[in-house]
């Protein structure tokens, strides 16, 4: 923003020494100003805005945002207004009981009286932002486990079984949530903006988040703690759907997918170049749990953690260079991996829908 | 009143006292909700126990800040003079000292106030 409006001021400078000095400012200004609202504008919508907001607890962080917003506007427009007052209308002298006046109502009980409501405001939204219900009638609870720098997702549904996936979210719509976060390695955190606060995953700790989606979409998740060198490409999409989808979203990735059987020489290459060691594919020997579960990776809508979009050439792409790709990862990089053994592995990656 | 406490208790002592009887408010809030809710059991099982002990411990602190005030007050002349009091000479310091301490003992007494709001609204450990 900042240097766009630099740019459009050295542009003016430039050609401005033959034009008059009034058109100059008002062409900074045409230039300037729609620019500088672009970010303000952009910001309040989008997959990943808490000010967007399509969960109930987002919706009263957002609430909160804009009632502090607007009595820190009014606040300031009402300081602004006195000193003008003060300084341009009423140059003046006044008593020193009217000084006395104004410092002990403007300066103490206004403050004491605005602050004190603020923050009775924010904390009786507290106990609301975390509406944790009996532990015995709980939906579906999600467990995420935070690794640098990917996201382990189990969801474990209210009959006991739970279902293991990875670097991706799906949710139902308008059903309570419950998130229980804990970190393999160090601290990261668990943010989704556009449905709720943030969570820190620490590791030795289990945190709990609840969240209610209420509309449906596709929004994006993001690490909101430093971890690493690989901190800002650990994201994530998250899919609400309609409750009834995402139940059979749910079964169908209780079982082996059915692209682990479209090419039995692809698999032999997966366990042979030792992809197994790390990753699990259900309905294989690759048993590995240190690296993202991918017995469903064909059917996410990005691979590495929100990196790229999901394809056998990306995923061709991830497994030659991991390394540049994803800095500081545990996923070695393969780029002596013979090109057409890289490519039957990432086809049949790319089918495990 | 007045002459309940002694003159000679005007020192530079009494300036801490409602700023320390805050931070020990703080304290005890802090570490208690902490321990209660970390340690179950150790100091009790019902939460609203706990909101009732902060209560107390509020109504206390509130009554010591209330009690440095009313003794800063005194030591200011109940407001007689006017600040600043930057004459180099005993009675402008005491004046000097009775008026920042009943200005500390104002902040103190909102700060505890703060400190103690979330008892009012947290009905739980988890919430």
């Amino acid at each position: 923003m900042t240097r766009e409006i630099f740019i459009s001021g050295e542009h003016q400078r430039r050609d401005g020494d033959a034009e008059p000095a009034p058109r100059r400012s008002s062409g900074a200004v045409r230039v300037g100003v729609p620019l500088s609202a672009v970010p303000l504008i952009v910001s309040c919508n989008g997959i990943q805005s808490a000010l967007d907001p399509a969960g109930e607890e987002a919706r009263q962080v957002a609430t909160l945002f804009w009632v502090m917003t607007v009595g820190g506007l009014a606040i300031w427009a009402g300081v602004i207004a006195l000193a003008l007052y003060a300084s341009r209308w009423k140059r003046g002298a006044i008593t020193t009981e009217a000084a006395g006046r104004l410092i002990v109502w403007g300066g103490v009980v206004f403050p004491v009286t605005v602050l004190t409501a603020l923050l009775a405001y924010a904390l009786w939204l507290m106990p609301s932002l975390r509406p944790f219900g009996d532990q015995t009638q709980a939906g579906l609870r999600v467990e995420i486990v935070g690794s640098q720098f990917w996201w382990r997702v189990v969801y474990h549904r209210p009959d006991g079984s739970s279902i293991v996936s990875a670097n991706e979210v799906r949710l139902p719509l308008g059903r309570r949530v419950e998130f229980s976060l804990t970190s393999s390695d160090m601290i990261h955190s668990f943010w989704i903006p556009a449905l709720g606060g943030k969570m820190d995953l620490i590791p030795g700790r289990t945190n709990r988040l609840s969240l209610q989606p209420t509309k449906s979409g596709t929004y994006r998740g993001q690490c909101a703690e430093f971890c690493g060198r690989s901190h800002a490409l650990m994201a994530f999409p998250v899919v609400v759907m309609q409750p009834g989808d995402f139940e059979s979203w749910l079964a169908a990735r209780a079982s082996a997918s059915p692209g682990v059987v479209e090419s039995r020489s692809a698999e032999t290459l997966f366990l042979r170049h030792g992809c197994g060691d790390c990753h699990r594919v259900d309905g294989t020997q690759a048993r590995g749990t240190s690296g993202p579960d991918l017995s469903h990776v064909g059917s996410r809508l990005t691979i590495g953690a929100s990196l790229m979009t999901n394809d056998a050439e990306t995923m061709a792409r991830f497994i030659a260079h991991s390394q540049s790709l994803k800095p500081g990862s545990l996923m070695p990089t393969y780029l002596d991996m013979p090109s057409a053994d890289l490519d039957a592995i990432s086809a049949w990656l790319k089918g495990l829908q | 009143m007045w002459r309940l406490l002694p003159k000679e208790v005007e020192s530079l002592w009494t300036l801490f006292t409602a700023p320390v009887v805050w931070a020990l408010h703080f304290l005890l809030s802090y570490v208690g909700a902490a321990v209660f809710c970390e340690k179950p059991g150790l100091l009790g099982e019902d939460f609203d126990n706990l909101r009732v002990a902060i209560g107390l411990i509020t109504v206390l602190s509130l009554a010591v800040i209330g009690v440095s005030a009313l003794l800063a007050w005194r030591q200011w002349g109940f407001g007689t003079g006017d600040p600043p009091h930057d004459d180099p000479t005993r009675r402008d310091r005491l004046l000097f000292q009775g008026y920042a301490t009943l200005l500390l003992s104002g902040l103190s007494f909102v700060a505890v106030i703060f400190t103690a709001l979330p008892a009012l609204f947290i009905t739980e450990c988890l919430r």
